[in-house]
């Protein structure tokens, strides 16, 4: 294991030395201390790499990985995992907002509570968030799955694509064109898995699904009031 | 009275509910829903017609038109990167998208632009094979979509844009209707087939300079500070935008004037939100200024440019390239009259044409129908674009010559004057015959 101290090296040394990992892999975990809510740790990763941060990240911490297993012990700042291609990113602690935003696959799992517009935009990556999530969450989300298991805030998919999202806790408010749909056995078995890879122990019949109501997918103009 | 009225037959047209406006009233009547168009501002604008050099004579001495050099080469992004985007002309082509274009279009502007060793820019929906294959230095626009934003295109990239506005639609994000979201398209963009995909208006994970700052930070670790980020805006506030955008750590500044094109968006829109280029490039060159970054940043121009002339105007004014979109499909075979027929078809005519969203393009430009696209030979195409471009450089050239400059970037303000009160005080050049720049101490 290597260990990086961000107070004795810089956010860039560090992401140096783990963007070299992709030419030759010599080294498979990492540990970075002190991180002390410095931005941008750990981003663009492209290597099968374990890296534990023991402290706060700040803003995009882990943005855009690729196929590296990133762990923050303690809480991770806005934007954390955006734009994830592939690989875990997990936070131990809560998360501030746009966490996983626009991200196209991957897990980012949430053991805290996560702000406003979690999975903003997302494109394919699943979000589990074990406590709650702030308001706009899932705001034009294409795809993938966001499993919330405390409440969600206001305007929960508004103007939602296609991502599943699953909420065991109250919904303060839908979103435009975003509505509640029949959980079938199918989507059990969907976030049964995904509750399992992110090591989550709830009882999916607990939970209800939500989806888009695919009404505002072409412009109508009965549905002007809803833009 | 003035002479926009139209007087026929005894029959006087309104200037205030002209044809144009009453056409617009009834098709609102006839829909409930504004217009959507592509093309840019369609109104009449003070312009770069409106300024005129000030050749050299006695107190100013001439190069020679065919002989003395006269550089036009260009380095962007030398304040942080690593690899500076280098480019023979100060001519690059601005983003346009996959989708919005066909793919034919998007090679065929590759192609010409490497001709002439300067970039193409990608646009809202990634970054094609085609497309990078086809472009020797190639910019990968980062959008508030984050349409087919990758790390592993964004290593592939000259350099990095950070789009926050468009002078045709500042304030508003892209949009692209159904009828062009083909598998292809709806693939890269991870959206279902045929829906009205309206872009984002702003970044989904940052607000504000101060965030700015730290997410170009981010481009910058994830690339490892190897190219130049550069930041767009449309031109509204563009003395405090470009401060701004210098404080975040821009690399390059682009700025987009109200008469930049787009694929879609509404009509009220192109129409009434933005500034014309000309008063926006002296408040971006005065905010540089200010910063002692001027040349340091390094300052692009977009909007309504379409000949040499403007390209000279817009350096001396401050700009260091400019870019063109418009001017380039036009060059590429856009509202060509040899389809002027197939126009009238579609309730449009050669050089009208503006329904780039509803994917019928005749010329086989702003389309994704396959047998539309046929119709566009990229290699040809290719050919015309590097053809025109390099006229807009032997015309600006031939303009720094006259003006006794051996590098077009030796242009400067005090070479030029202002035909009109208007545009004398956007451009800040004095009127023609005088030294009088409104605004200023005469």
């Amino acid at each position: 294991m290597k260990t990086i101290d961000l107070q004795k090296h810089t956010v860039r040394d560090l992401n140096q030395a783990l963007h070299d990992q992709v030419e030759e892999c010599t080294i498979r975990e990492w540990e970075v201390l002190e991180p002390k809510g410095q931005h941008n740790i750990a981003c663009g990763l492209d290597q099968n790499l374990s890296v534990d941060i023991k402290g706060h990240a700040g803003y995009f911490c882990a943005g855009m990985n690729k196929k590296a297993h990133v762990t923050i012990f303690g809480n991770a700042g806005q934007g954390v995992a955006e734009n994830m291609m592939s690989g875990t990113v997990r936070v131990k602690g809560d998360a501030s907002q746009a966490a996983g935003a626009t991200a196209h696959g991957g897990l980012l799992v949430i053991e805290g509570n996560a702000g406003a517009r979690c999975g903003i935009s997302m494109k394919g990556v699943d979000i589990v968030v074990k406590g709650n999530v702030g308001h706009m969450s899932c705001f034009m989300g294409q795809a993938g799955s966001l499993v919330v298991c405390g409440d969600a805030g206001d305007a929960l998919g508004d103007s939602l694509y296609e991502t599943h999202i699953y909420v065991k806790g109250s919904v303060k408010s839908l979103g435009a064109d975003c509505i509640e749909k029949e959980m079938r056995a199918e989507h059990i078995d969907e976030l049964t898995d995904l509750l399992n890879r992110a090591g989550v122990e709830e009882d999916p019949k607990a939970f209800k699904r939500y989806g888009s109501a695919r009404q505002l997918y072409n412009f109508k103009v009965d549905n002007a009031s809803a833009y | 009275m003035s002479e926009d009225i139209n007087v026929k037959d005894g029959l006087r047209e309104s200037a205030t509910f002209d044809r144009t406006t009453m056409t617009e009233i009834r098709r609102a009547a006839e829909t409930g829903i504004y217009d959507i168009r592509g093309f840019g501002a369609k109104r009449k604008l003070p312009h770069f017609d409106d300024l005129l050099f000030l050749g050299a004579s006695m107190s100013r001495y001439p190069l020679e038109g065919y002989r003395e050099k006269c550089n036009t080469s260009v380095t962007l992004g030398t304040r942080h990167a690593k690899k500076p985007i280098v480019l023979d002309i100060p001519v690059t082509i601005a983003g346009m998208s996959f989708g919005a274009l066909s793919a034919n279009a998007k090679e065929a502007l590759g192609r010409g632009a490497s001709l002439m060793g300067t970039s193409t820019t990608t646009g809202d929906g990634g970054m094609t094979p085609e497309e990078r294959g086809q472009s020797s230095k190639l910019v990968y626009q980062y959008l508030p979509s984050r349409y087919g934003m990758n790390p592993d295109d964004l290593r592939k990239a000259d350099a990095i844009e950070v789009v926050l506005g468009q002078g045709a639609k500042p304030g508003g994000g892209g949009m692209l209707l159904g009828q062009k979201i083909t598998d292809r398209v709806a693939k890269m963009r991870t959206l279902p087939m045929g829906v009205d995909q309206r872009s984002a208006c702003r970044h989904p994970d940052w607000t504000g300079p101060d965030d700015l700052a730290i997410k170009i930070q981010e481009l910058r670790e994830i690339t490892d500070w190897q190219v130049p980020i550069y930041i767009k805006v449309g031109a509204t506030r563009t003395y405090y935008d470009v401060k701004l955008a210098v404080k975040a750590g821009a690399d390059v500044i682009v700025v987009d004037g109200m008469q930049g094109g787009t694929a879609a968006t509404q009509d009220v829109f192109i129409e009434h939100v933005g500034i014309p280029t000309l008063a926006a490039i002296p408040q971006a060159v005065q905010a540089l200024q200010e910063m002692g970054m001027h040349r340091k940043v390094q300052l692009i121009v977009s909007g309504g440019i379409r000949n040499g002339a403007d390209v000279a105007k817009c350096m001396a004014l401050g700009a260091d390239a400019v870019a063109i979109g418009t001017a380039a499909l036009v060059a590429l075979g856009c509202n060509h009259p040899k389809y002027d027929e197939e126009f009238k078809k579609i309730g449009s005519a050669a050089g009208f044409y503006d329904d780039y969203h509803e994917g019928k393009d005749p010329a086989g430009i702003s389309t994704q129908d396959p047998e539309l696209m046929k119709r566009l030979d990229p290699v040809e195409a290719g050919r015309k674009l590097a053809n025109y471009l390099n006229v807009l450089t032997l015309e600006a050239q031939t303009l720094a010559r006259a003006c006794g400059k051996n590098d077009l970037r030796n242009l400067e303000p005090e070479d030029l004057v202002a035909l009109t009160v208007e545009s004398a005080a956007m451009a800040r050049v004095p009127l023609a015959g005088t030294s009088w720049i409104p605004g200023q101490k005469y």
